[in-house]
């Protein structure tokens, strides 16, 4: 099959709606508190290579505890050299994302560890195959601007899963990839290898960087060291990074909103200062999706109205500090794509758009980011064309006021045949899973949401054939992969994947 | 020649662009083309292929109305031609349609009557707030095949069972076919009433009045 319509990408353009959940005095008093559980309290960097980078800059450290406190002098000076503005890049230049405060660009959510099948429904553990096949629907839909690695390739060895996950992201869509799997130095190293290739070079890569890559911090306080390390990776080699708070309300932050923010925030604000200490100027954000436990098994709940809260709320400290934010909605916890998943993904998503999150996550998965579903990759696109269509607001001009059409038609007409209806009804958002049906028809031919959704999963796999990589790249690609491998002590044969790849072959 | 006009025709109706359509009747008449083969060459592929194309997802509401207008500004035109040449255009059947007593509603109504015109069908609009005497009245002048009788509020729908029932009294009933539509009325409430069909949106009346024609045919 040759390729066919170039894939697309269409962000929802923030300013036809204000959302605001904290007002000024409230962003700078948590500015404040933050400032100060860094300095007083501390944040834990269990990593040498961060601690050295902390203590030469000037603050203390304590080796034992490896807890770092700056003074806020330092952490201001640091985030001051944050660049407000960045582009994300793709293999295909057309669909480049600039982070320019002004779009909100949707993922896919990750990283998922089953799949629920389309035929069946039945769950399995995913794998690498699964990468690529999520990789290229998501490549179909011009609601997802970008990719997340959408579930674990955990068919391949744990040292080199994360750069086959990449691989098969990168020979199945042309769209920017950020990945939230690397957490050690050395897949770090790899995977800029292989994100340079791709660019062209480092210098490339630097000025259009095909990948970015998001960190987890360590609720309450603390970081993972590999995470550092390998955010420390990126940071040298100019590739956007971020770090990301799932700070838990009563569990693993205060059970008040504000104190989560605090804690939530101090994690982040520390991490984006170390980037800048060691690579000034370099491109970082902020990442978050926090929540509030479910107080009877104290789980993540993948929403709630605190949670939806959270993601009204973080744009406003992203943007006190002048970097992009990517931010956790979507991820219902829901089981199938039902009601609550329904409710949960429209209201965080709409929440965190609104705000303006320059980075919107994630689609298509199930149970808390659990579960991989097709199904759920299409009805939370169609859940962010409704949320896309609601930020264009309402423009108020001499067209839009429409009095021309309202005098022709006159009392008692209709709009049905006035020609400006015809010139404007395709502005109005028009469903592609809604049940609009009349109910007799509904009852006579069945079907619905979900039945539409794994069908159009089922034809977007069948015809969808995104421009495949070069075959020397791919085959480049696949040589760093297996060189991590070797390093490792556990090299494999190539997969289908990278055969695929390999061959030039789109799918 | 002909090739040209009839794509003119075609293009108005798909363009929904009633002057374009009726200075094409206009034409075709100048052109010695006899009004049915204009009808049937010309404007009917235009109303055809917008009605496919509604059918696919790719052409909404408006689009079916404004073609609709087209062709009835074109065959407004033609049809004095048809009676001068005595011509009888084949019509799919004879409707009346009217909203009942009590009721002022007519948007409903209308966008069925225009859609069954274009359908083919010979549609009798009574208008709003109409009599079951004039409904009975109706049916008997212009020997419909047809009623269809529309209601949107939950208090004037009884005004359908009135009319089935008059119709009853005047011995058209179940000859004349009974369809019924508006926001209110169900499949049970038609079943209810002994309607012969019933409706939840315009597109669907069309399927069903000729659903009404074809089983009217097949007992007679």
């Amino acid at each position: 099959m040759s390729p066919d319509v170039a894939a697309a990408v269409s962000p929802a353009v923030v300013g036809g709606i204000r959302v605001e959940a904290l007002d000024a005095e409230a962003v700078a008093r948590i500015h404040e508190a933050t400032l100060d559980v860094i300095e007083t309290v501390g944040v834990r960097f269990p990593s040498e290579r961060a601690l050295d980078l902390w203590e030469a800059a000037g603050a203390t450290v304590d080796r034992g505890a490896e807890v770092v406190r700056a003074p806020r002098a330092l952490i201001e000076r640091a985030l001051a050299t944050a660049p407000a503005a960045y582009p994300l890049a793709a293999r295909d230049p057309r669909l480049d994302l600039p982070l320019d405060g002004r779009h909100v660009y949707a993922a896919t959510d990750g990283c998922g560890i089953e799949v629920a099948d389309l035929a069946t429904g039945e769950r399995r553990p995913s794998g690498v195959a699964d990468v690529a096949e999520i990789a290229r629907l998501a490549d179909a839909l011009d609601e997802v601007a970008f990719h997340w690695i959408p579930v674990s390739a955990q068919d391949r060895p744990a040292p080199s899963r994360s750069l086959h996950e990449l691989l098969a992201c990168w020979a199945n869509s042309t769209k920017h990839v950020q990945t939230e799997s690397i957490v050690t130095a050395p897949e770090a190293r790899a995977a800029i290898e292989m994100a340079a290739a791709i660019a062209g070079g480092r210098d490339a890569l630097r000025a259009r960087p095909v990948l970015s890559m998001m960190q987890c911090t360590t609720s309450p306080l603390g970081q993972d060291g590999g995470s550092v390390d390998a955010a420390l990776e990126a940071a040298a080699a100019g590739i956007p990074v971020g770090f990301m708070t799932m700070a838990s309300a009563a569990f693993t932050s205060p059970t008040s909103l504000a104190g989560t923010l605090v804690v939530g925030n101090a994690e982040v604000v520390a991490a984006l200062a170390l980037l800048q200490i060691a690579a000034p100027g370099c491109p970082v954000y902020y990442a978050a999706a926090q929540t509030a436990i479910d107080l009877r098994s104290g789980a993540y709940t993948g929403g709630g109205p605190e949670d939806f809260l959270f993601g009204a709320a973080t744009n406003q400290l992203a943007d006190f500090y002048r970097v992009p934010l990517s931010m956790g909605a979507f991820a219902t916890g829901a089981k199938a794509p039902d009601w609550q998943a329904g409710v949960e993904n429209a209201l965080s998503a709409f929440l965190a758009s609104a705000v303006g999150s320059d980075m919107l996550l994630g689609l298509g998965l199930l149970n808390g980011s659990r579960i991989w579903s097709h199904e759920q990759l299409l009805l939370d696109a169609e859940i962010f064309s409704i949320v896309r269509a609601m930020l264009r607001g309402i423009p108020v001009d001499d067209a839009s006021l429409a009095l021309d059409v309202i005098a022709s038609v006159g009392p008692a007409g209709d709009y049905l045949t006035a020609p400006h209806t015809r010139r404007h009804m395709r502005e109005l958002w028009r469903p592609r899973f809604m049940d609009r049906r009349p109910m007799g028809v509904v009852e006579a031919e069945g079907g619905g949401p979900r039945a539409w959704a794994n069908a159009k999963a089922r034809e977007l796999l069948a015809t969808h054939v995104p421009e495949p990589l070069e075959p020397l790249l791919a085959a480049e690609l696949s040589r760093i992969v297996h060189g991590r491998e070797r390093e490792a002590g556990v090299e494999t044969a190539p997969t289908i994947v990278e055969a695929t790849a390999a061959a030039g072959a789109g799918r | 020649m002909n090739d040209t006009a009839f794509e003119a025709m075609r293009r108005a109706v798909v363009d929904g662009d009633a002057d374009a359509a009726a200075a094409a009747a206009s034409a075709a008449i100048a052109a010695g083309i006899p009004p049915l083969v204009a009808i049937d060459e010309g404007f009917m592929p235009g109303m055809k292929e917008v009605g496919a194309g509604f059918a696919a997802g790719d052409l909404f509401l408006p689009d079916m109305m404004l073609a609709a207008r087209a062709m009835q500004r074109a065959l407004n035109v033609l049809e004095p031609e048809l009676q001068k040449a005595a011509v009888e255009r084949a019509v799919a059947g004879r409707v009346v349609i009217g909203t009942v007593a009590g009721d002022i509603h007519e948007i409903g109504k209308n966008l069925v009557g225009m859609l069954l015109s274009t359908s083919g069908f010979e549609v009798h609009d009574l208008g709003v707030n109409v009599s079951p005497e004039r409904f009975v009245a109706a049916v008997q002048e212009h020997r419909a095949d047809i009623v269809g009788l529309s209601a949107l509020l939950t208090t004037t729908m009884t005004g359908q069972r009135t009319i089935i029932a008059a119709l009853q009294a005047a011995g058209l009933r179940p000859p004349v076919k009974v369809m019924v539509g508006g926001a209110p009325v169900t499949g049970a409430w038609a079943s209810e009433i002994g309607a012969d069909g019933y409706s939840e949106d315009a597109m669907g009346a069309v399927e069903l009045a000729k659903r009404l024609v074809g089983a009217g045919e097949a007992a007679r």
